[in-house]
């Protein structure tokens, strides 16, 4: 069982607390002169999202959790999970509904995310920052409005429905901001 | 580019410069020069003592570092600590008959790092033959105003007890161990639960996460009278169960600790032989105790009130930074 002593903690690292893996945020090191020392971290629950702070007497040690960050492609969805694979090591891994979180929104099959491993297994998916997709459903444009002012709902190849400009046609490609879930440009078929 | 004859051919680190920029550096020298200029005014003697020593402090809170000496006088050689504070010597010189002495120096302590501690920083420490608490605090403020820049700067004076009872409603003289545990767990510091304190481990966890954030946020906020459990090197009160000791607080900030000196050698030598008990059982390597400091409290040390106060820390409040390492040239990461 890997463990991390207090004097280690800064940001990025992944402890297991409580039995679920979470990750520093932030790092205080806090000891009144004549006194005796804390961490005060302030720590993200990888499961749930959750952030909360939580002091350690500073020498304490801490289980780690086997945390890892990997590109992996996605590949399909057989209808309960969502399969990844590594293009180095052709592994395969699924990941569940809680994982893909708002992921499942934006990614197409072929998309490369950053899929966050707990002991080898999914906990955390991550649309690629931008992706493109296409139109297929929107009210019809509005010849000549090119401004983009104003704006309606389009529903795009995944679900996901952005607002995007009033010129826009059904069966058109663009190109969206995965982390604000807004419409960036129209895409050009390459 | 060429390479020629003195071009040098190791690895450079690209990250060369100080975490102070100039401004933080010509303020240091300003305060350094405002506070040698109060002291010589005040008739304040300023003296140097061994900042590496063959016997360091034994508070079990504070951890010396320790450097290796070999050569004459140690022809085998010797572990020397490097002080975590000047406050030994500077009390044999006093028993030596100096007179009121102050002293700027490097004080050291292993295991603090962060946006607070450097585990190498700068102290201003001086004793006031014939001075009590009272009259060391009125001038604590007046060099903390100089320090800060800020000479107009009000002091308040609280209680320990009354910070604990205003903040938690609690009787901090009268609560136990467990008592304090169920505070921190009704006051959500998360971690608390699982943790295993002494009841002054209790006292400084509140402290610091619940009250301290909130001392002195518009004046200068003196704590007085600490229970005797944490006197340090403190004189008690006439009531047994506080000391004559003092912290100043700025904005949250921990900037001095200051105490009416114990002058008994005989309870000068318990508490060390008390210290380096709980250095035992806490698993910490006791220290080499200063005989010389006994041998001048048994010769004599004048009364006196005493205080340190951390310089960095007043830098960063003088120029409103948040993290120690803008205010020094070069922190551990950098050195």
């Amino acid at each position: 069982m890997a463990t991390y002593s207090t004097s280690e903690f800064k940001g990025g690292l992944k402890l297991l607390l409580d039995g679920d893996p979470c990750t520093i945020i932030e790092n205080e090191f806090v000891k009144p002169g004549k006194g005796q020392a804390f961490n005060r971290v302030k720590i993200r629950n990888l499961k749930t999202g959750r952030v909360l702070e939580k002091t350690f007497r500073s020498g304490e040690t801490v289980e780690a959790a086997d945390v890892v960050d990997r590109d992996l492609q996605y590949l399909y969805n057989d209808g309960e999970f969502w399969h990844f694979m590594d293009n180095g090591t052709f592994e395969q891994c699924q990941a569940d509904a809680n994982a893909m979180g708002d992921a499942v929104k934006w990614i197409k099959e072929q998309d490369e995310c950053m899929v966050t491993l707990w002991n080898g297994s999914p906990i955390a998916v991550e649309a690629p920052n931008f992706v493109v997709l296409e139109v297929t459903e929107t009210d019809p444009g509005l010849k000549g409005d090119t401004s983009g002012g104003g704006g309606k709902p389009a529903t795009l190849e995944t679900g996901a429905v952005v607002r995007v400009p009033l010129f826009l046609q059904t069966g058109e490609k663009i190109k969206v901001d995965t982390r604000t879930g807004e419409y960036v440009s129209r895409a050009r078929d390459e | 580019m060429s390479v020629g004859p003195g071009t040098n051919k190791l690895p450079v680190n690209a990250d060369w410069r100080p975490g102070a920029g100039l401004e933080a550096l010509r303020a240091r020298a300003a305060m350094l020069g405002d506070l040698r200029r109060y002291f010589a005014t005040a008739e304040v003697l300023e003296v140097e003592t061994p900042l590496a020593g063959t016997s360091a402090g034994t508070d079990p809170a504070l951890q010396p570092l320790r450097a290796r000496y070999r050569g004459p006088i140690f022809p085998r050689g010797s572990d020397l600590y490097l002080q975590t504070s000047p406050e030994f010597a500077m009390k044999r010189l006093l028993a030596a008959g100096t007179g009121a002495i102050y002293q700027i120096c490097k004080a050291f302590r292993d295991g603090e790092a962060g946006r607070l501690h450097n585990p190498e920083f700068t102290i201003l420490e001086w004793y006031r033959p014939g001075f009590d608490v009272a009259r060391l605090m009125t001038e604590v403020a007046t060099v903390a105003g100089l320090a800060l820049d800020r000479p107009d700067l009000e002091a308040e004076h609280r209680s320990y007890c009354e910070v604990f009872e205003s903040a938690l409603g609690i009787d901090v003289l009268d609560a136990s161990a467990e008592d304090l545990r169920q505070v921190a767990l009704r006051s959500h510091v998360l971690g608390a639960e699982g943790m295993d304190l002494t009841r002054d481990g209790w006292l400084d966890l509140l402290m610091s996460h619940l009250i301290q954030p909130y001392l002195g946020a518009e004046r200068l906020c003196f704590v007085t009278d600490y229970p005797a459990s944490q006197a340090a090197l403190a004189t008690l009160n006439d009531d047994g169960l506080t000391a004559a000791r003092f912290e100043l607080f700025f904005q949250g900030i921990e900037l001095a600790n200051g105490y009416h000196e114990l002058t008994d050698a005989g309870e000068q030598a318990a508490r060390f032989e008390a210290d380096n008990c709980l250095r035992r059982a806490q698993g910490l390597a006791p220290i080499r105790v200063d005989r010389g400091l006994l041998g001048a409290l048994e010769h004599g040390m004048p009364e006196c009130a005493g205080v340190a106060v951390g310089l960095d820390r007043l830098l960063m409040l003088r120029l409103g930074v948040d993290d120690i390492d803008a205010v020094l040239s070069f922190s551990l990461q950098r050195s």
